[in-house]
């Protein structure tokens, strides 16, 4: 494959050759090839599970390939951990800040770095160092705060000084805006333009495609483990890109009929939510959700939306306010149930289902205490597998096998396996957090059409989701949270993209015009 | 009045005495619990330490040959300890347990076997022991006024193991808070992956941090068989270690606090001994085991909150697993 | 954890493999004090099940090891551990000996049965204790019941020291109970239905064991309580979304477990000594750890490993008795190597079963 597009003489930044990795049974890399060219930033762009991460997770010693070659600036290098890629001037910002949250900005800078076996003069010598840095990269960080203390855009400036400092030529981000707001996007995008204009080479690894319009100067295309495609971005459009991470045109709308909204379910009045730690997540957000129509939360992640879903649902504690289901208080999550409330929640893996619990008692958490399961406090375990079976059959869930460990299923059928316990209940509402996370095409369709069944059949659905595209496809009405607050409602049919970034980075409508 | 000065000069020298053990493994559990490994295997290490410290002493008649020995043990406990836990992520717990009980079996087993002495190993020339030092100047300025009693009485007179005891405090606080080791010690028990990602082995750094908590075991465990006491008895660790952990933990795993700790700790053990039978005025005379069982309750009440706040090493007790 | 091996290995192989271990090494522990670990071997089996009065005492001893393993690993299952058996037997002890020294004259069936309630009731509030500490205060349960063994041993001392002594006694322990409070010797029983069996402490407290591991089965797995207590134990958050409060199965699940242990004491106090001695736990209650980890959490695995610690301490004492480099310890010996390979190490020969007995994986159907 010709992955070359200069004809410089200067030889690629880092290239990779015939890539192979493979995790158990899961072929996460099959024989990839890329080349990075120097003093530019190339995106990385595929769906969750293509395999980018694990691409870039090689590149940077964390994980070790089966087979293929590295070359940094033409010659080939052996990385073998962290430490052989630092030393050959490649840095990462990962997904998860690798951050020592009680240690101060300095020491986390220092860490791996200390420029000798007592601390003193290394600090000393490395405060000159970040402060220039940070004038010539407008990262302003205080290098004495506790990570604890910084909002998360600072502390991603924190990982990239640190990949800086130690001499990163070639610095690796790894879905970076995940976490961020629109503006604080683009004061990072602002700081990898200096990045490339002092001759340093950046990659981007991302899902979103106008992300890699906005700042890439090369694209690379990764589906199911493999390379699909290598683009200028000049030459390339959004739908383009789109069509190749996923190999097919895609429908961007979800055939359905116009919302019949009815009489109000879920009433949400002044809700406050303050967390474990004195912050408050929800700040007096007031809006109803009505039987026929799907209300989506519209968001980026972080901004009270997982908070307030908890609240919805019993699991956590409101500070003030109030939520009513049929014009009745919930009290906890098992009174929620009781009052015909089903919760998708938005980690399956951590809360949605047990692990290692067969999948036929996964199939009644939740409702272990109906009749329908129990008898004189006893489980009754034949006639559980016969309801479980059913709902693999009626989802779609495959295996069907009820006897089978929760966790043995592929994340789209642990999903649907999920769904289905919480739709077979019959709920007047039905809570939903991130449905189509870490799930196949195949299943995303399948579940959303499920969801707009179930509003047909004159279900109240709140959908909590972080892609934009999920929620502007399902919801007749969007609310917008940012900071805690909501910060505007649209119809369906009224709401575009634009409109809703605006209103996700906190800016008002009213106050914007 | 002389008298009661007298006292107080004598109870403070062996709170001292009492706290060396407890200082010796409280530090030596700091820097595996702040590495993220939760040790409760102190005192197998400790009882473990105390054996060999007074077997190879009785061997061979050299107290100093009986330390070597005894470090070596502990080392060699708190390797398998890391094998467990972090070659294998086994449960911390579990393991620390494991080692405790093996422990204290194969003492009384080999001292049985080597010694004939239903299970003790009895320590008997001079040159086997670690003697009390009497500092210089200390006959001389004892009659100072009261400089002079607290440098003959409280300072002088501990035999070396006392001192090495009082210095591995500043010394484990110098290497936590100001070396690169000490550094990357605090955050591989806070953030392994941070440290992983930083070009930095955290199986390295675990095993490095065991090993240190290994050898300052031993000089514990020597301690209780050759210096404090004569020989080498069953199961007398008698729960030390884990009074080292409720010191640690009462500390919250900061080097000075919990030297404070420890010396809380030895004082009550070292006045239980002498309010025995006495009847103090308002309170009458209080239960020996009453005192024996404050550290514990102490400690528990400061778990739980009643008494300020302790925050463990947030990846402590968790096997560091790359994610995927 | 999820695993790849078929379960005939996972449940079969691997414990044996790890048992194993534990009893090559202690068979090179022997060697090294220079006698044959196959003598050792006879001897151990012989002085275990030899004889009448030998199986006897091994029952003896596995009811007390069948108590205490059903404790730890009932604490297991709500994903806790619970090392304060020997604490909890303890102050369960103190419940029976309460009720044995002031309740005694009581009719038989009555005393008796108020003293196996005082015994789960005591214990259970020595589990609750921590129960307590973690659901409400967050405070660790392995170091709160490391703290309150200790604890209950001072506790012990002062009340057997002082207020409880015989009077006129040097020995700390209490008066002998009355007649009618000691738990029917099991040969006097199997007597009574022409069954001869030798003389040992073995007591109803057998049968009250056994009875506890189906109760403990039915619970754990066949209830919707016992279903919400494993919730817990695989997934806090999974329960808190399940609408299962962790708080409070944590309570339950460490009050039941203190209850269990506690009923070691019946073995002990109303069975075989029928007084209040000090230290009668003999650290029982860490045998409990070796049992649950050997016994998986299963009952049958539980009888199972109790019934190996029953024999290899009463064979233990045959052995020191006739080898003479070998002494009673090494039974301690082996049950700390049973904890650090069945327990710590329980992942060691993992990778090389996967290496030769891997199933493939479930195929992920999209």
């Amino acid at each position: 494959m010709s992955v070359s597009v200069t004809a410089g003489a200067l030889p690629p930044a880092v290239a990779l050759e015939g890539i192979d990795k493979s995790f158990g049974p899961v072929h996460a890399n099959k024989h990839i090839d890329l080349a990075v060219q120097p003093g530019t930033i190339h995106g990385i762009i595929g769906e969750n599970g293509a395999g980018k991460s694990t691409l870039m997770n090689i590149l940077y010693g964390f994980y070790q390939a089966d087979s293929g070659r590295i070359l940094v600036d033409g010659r080939e290098r052996v990385i073998q951990s962290p430490e052989d890629a630092i030393a050959a001037g490649i840095g990462m910002v990962h997904q998860h800040f690798m951050l020592v949250e009680p240690f101060t900005v300095l020491e986390n800078i220092l860490l791996g770095a200390e420029g000798g076996w007592t601390l003193q003069a290394g600090a000393a010598k490395a405060r000159e160092a970040l402060l220039r840095l940070e004038r010539d990269y407008s990262l302003e960080v205080d290098i004495d705060a506790r990570i604890a203390d910084l909002p998360v855009g600072i502390q991603q400036r924190v990982e990239i000084l640190k990949a800086l400092f130690r001499g990163a030529h070639v610095l690796i981000l790894d879905e970076p805006t995940g976490v961020l707001t629109p503006q604080e996007a683009d004061h990072l995008f602002r700081i990898l333009e200096s990045l490339k204009e002092q001759g340093r080479t950046v990659i981007v690894i991302t899902h979103k495609l106008r992300e890699i319009m906005a700042v890439t100067d090369n694209v690379s295309v990764m589906r199911g483990g493999e390379m699909v495609a290598h683009r200028p971005t000049a030459e390339t459009t959004t739908e383009e890109l789109a069509e190749l991470m996923v190999g097919r045109k895609v429908l961007l709308r979800v055939e359905k009929a116009p919302a019949r909204p009815q009489a109000p379910v879920l009433e949400v009045e002044h809700l406050e939510v303050v967390d474990e730690v004195g912050v408050r997540r929800v700040k007096d957000v007031s809006f109803e959700v009505r039987a026929g129509e799907i209300v989506g939360i519209a968001g980026v992640a972080g901004n009270g939306q997982s908070e307030l879903l908890e609240a919805l649902s019993g699991i956590r504690k409101a500070t003030s306010g109030r939520v009513l289901l049929h014009g009745q208080p919930i009290l906890d999550a098992a009174d929620a149930r009781a009052k015909k409330l089903g919760h998708v929640p938005e980690d399956r893996l951590r809360m949605g289902l047990v692990r290692g619990f067969q999948a036929y008692e996964n199939a009644i958490l939740g409702y272990h205490l109906l009749p329908a399961y129990t008898e004189h406090g006893f489980l009754k375990k034949r006639g559980i597998i016969g309801h479980c079976l059913d709902w693999m059959k009626n989802y779609d869930v495959r295996p069907v096998a009820p006897l089978l460990q929760g966790t043995s299923f592929s994340g789209g059928n642990q999903q649907k396996l999920v769904l289905a316990r919480e739709m077979e209940h019959d709920p007047d509402l039905l809570l939903v957090g991130q449905p189509t996370r870490g799930v196949d095409i195949g299943a995303i369709e399948f579940i959303h059409k499920r969801l707009i069944a179930m509003r047909d059949a004159g279900k109240a659905i709140l959908l909590v989701s972080v892609e934009l595209d999920e929620i502007l496809s399902l919801a007749d009405r969007i609310i917008v949270m940012f900071d805690g607050t909501i910060t505007g409602e649209l119809s369906g049919a009224e709401a575009d993209a634009r409109r809703i970034g605006m209103l996700m980075a906190g800016i008002r409508e009213e106050a914007a015009a | 009045m002389e008298d009661l000065w007298t006292q107080v000069l004598l109870l403070t020298a062996s709170t001292f005495r009492l706290a060396t053990p407890l200082m010796l493994a409280a530090m030596a559990g700091l820097f595996a619990e702040r590495s993220g490994i939760v040790d409760i295997g102190l005192e197998g290490k400790m009882l473990g330490a105390a054996f060999a410290a007074a077997a190879a002493a009785a061997m061979t008649g050299s107290a100093w040959v009986g330390l070597v020995t005894a470090m070596g043990v502990s080392f060699a406990l708190a390797m398998l300890h890391g094998f467990a836990c972090i070659t294998h992520k086994g449960d911390h717990v579990v393991s620390g347990v494991a080692i405790n009980i093996t422990v204290a079996g194969l003492g009384p087993v080999l001292a049985d076997a080597w010694f004939r002495q239903a299970g003790r190993v009895p320590i008997t020339g001079e040159s086997m022991r670690f003697r009390s030092i009497e500092l210089p100047f200390a006959q001389v300025l004892a009659d100072v006024p009261i400089l002079g009693p607290i440098y003959a009485n409280v300072i002088s007179g501990h035999n070396i193991l006392v001192y090495m005891a009082a210095l591995s405090v500043p010394l484990t606080a110098w290497v936590v808070y100001k070396t690169r080791f000490g550094l990357r010690l605090r955050a591989v028990g806070e953030n392994p992956s941070a440290v992983d990602t930083a070009g930095i082995s955290v199986t390295a750094m675990r095993f490095r941090a065991l090993m240190i908590t290994g050898l300052l075991c031993g000089i514990a465990g020597a301690y209780l068989s050759i210096a404090q006491g004569a020989g080498f008895t069953r199961d007398m660790s008698a729960g030390k270690g884990f009074l080292a952990l409720a010191a640690l933990i009462f500390g919250k795993w900061r080097p000075v606090p919990v030297l404070f700790a420890c010396l809380l700790f030895a004082f009550a053990d070292a006045i239980q001994a002498r309010l025995q039978g006495v009847e103090l005025p308002l309170i009458g005379e209080v239960p020996t085991q009453a005192i024996q069982a404050l550290p514990y309750l102490l400690t528990i009440l400061l778990l739980a909150g009643f008494v300020g706040r302790a925050v463990a090493p947030k990846a402590i007790g968790q096997p560091y697993v790359k994610e995927r | 954890m999820p695993t790849k091996l078929p379960p005939w290995v996972n449940y079969g192989l691997l414990p044996l493999m790890n048992l194993g271990m534990a009893f090559l090494v202690a068979g090179l522990i022997v060697v090294i004090l220079g006698e044959s670990p196959k003598a050792a071997v006879d001897l151990l089996v012989y002085g275990a099940f030899g004889y009448g009065e030998a199986v006897g005492y091994t029952l003896f001893y596995t009811t007390n090891f069948i108590f205490t393993g059903l404790a730890v690993a009932l604490a297991f299952q709500c994903g806790l551990f619970n090392i304060g058996g020997e604490g909890q037997a303890y102050i369960g002890g103190l419940g029976v000996g309460l009720v044995g020294i002031y309740l005694g004259h009581w009719p038989p069936p009555i005393g008796i049965m108020i003293g196996i309630m005082a015994a789960a009731l005591f214990g259970g509030i020595w589990g609750f204790i921590p129960g307590w500490l973690q659901a409400r205060r967050g405070s660790h349960t392995v170091i709160t019941t490391i703290m309150l063994n200790f604890i209950a041993a001072s506790i012990m001392t002062y009340l057997l020291v002082n207020p409880l002594r015989r009077a006129g006694q040097q020995i700390p322990e209490s008066v002998t109970f009355d007649q009618r409070m000691w738990l029917p010797q099991l040969h006097e029983l199997f007597g009574g239905l022409g069954l001869v069996i030798g003389r040992s402490p073995l007591n109803a407290s057998l049968l009250i064991a056994l009875v506890c591991c189906l109760l403990y089965w039915l619970f754990v797995w066949k209830t919707r309580a016992g279903y919400a207590m494993r919730v817990v134990g695989k997934s806090e958050p999974a329960a808190v979304y399940g609408g299962i409060s962790p708080a409070k199965q944590i309570m339950i699940a460490m009050t039941l477990s203190g209850a269990l242990a506690g009923m070691m004491s019946l073995n002990e106090v109303l069975g075989a000594q029928h007084r209040l001695t000090l230290g009668f736990t003999g650290g029982y209650g860490f045998v409990g750890i070796a049992v649950a980890l050997m016994g998986r959490g299963h009952p049958v695995g539980i009888i199972l490993a109790a019934l190996l610690f029953g024999a290899l301490y009463q064979g233990g004492s045959e052995l020191a008795f006739d080898m003479p480099r070998i002494n009673r310890d090494m039974v301690v010996v082996i049950q700390g190597l049973v904890i650090l390979f069945a327990g710590a190490l329980e992942h060691m020969f993992r990778p090389w079963l996967e290496a030769r007995f891997a199933r493939p994986a479930v195929p992920a159907v999209a």
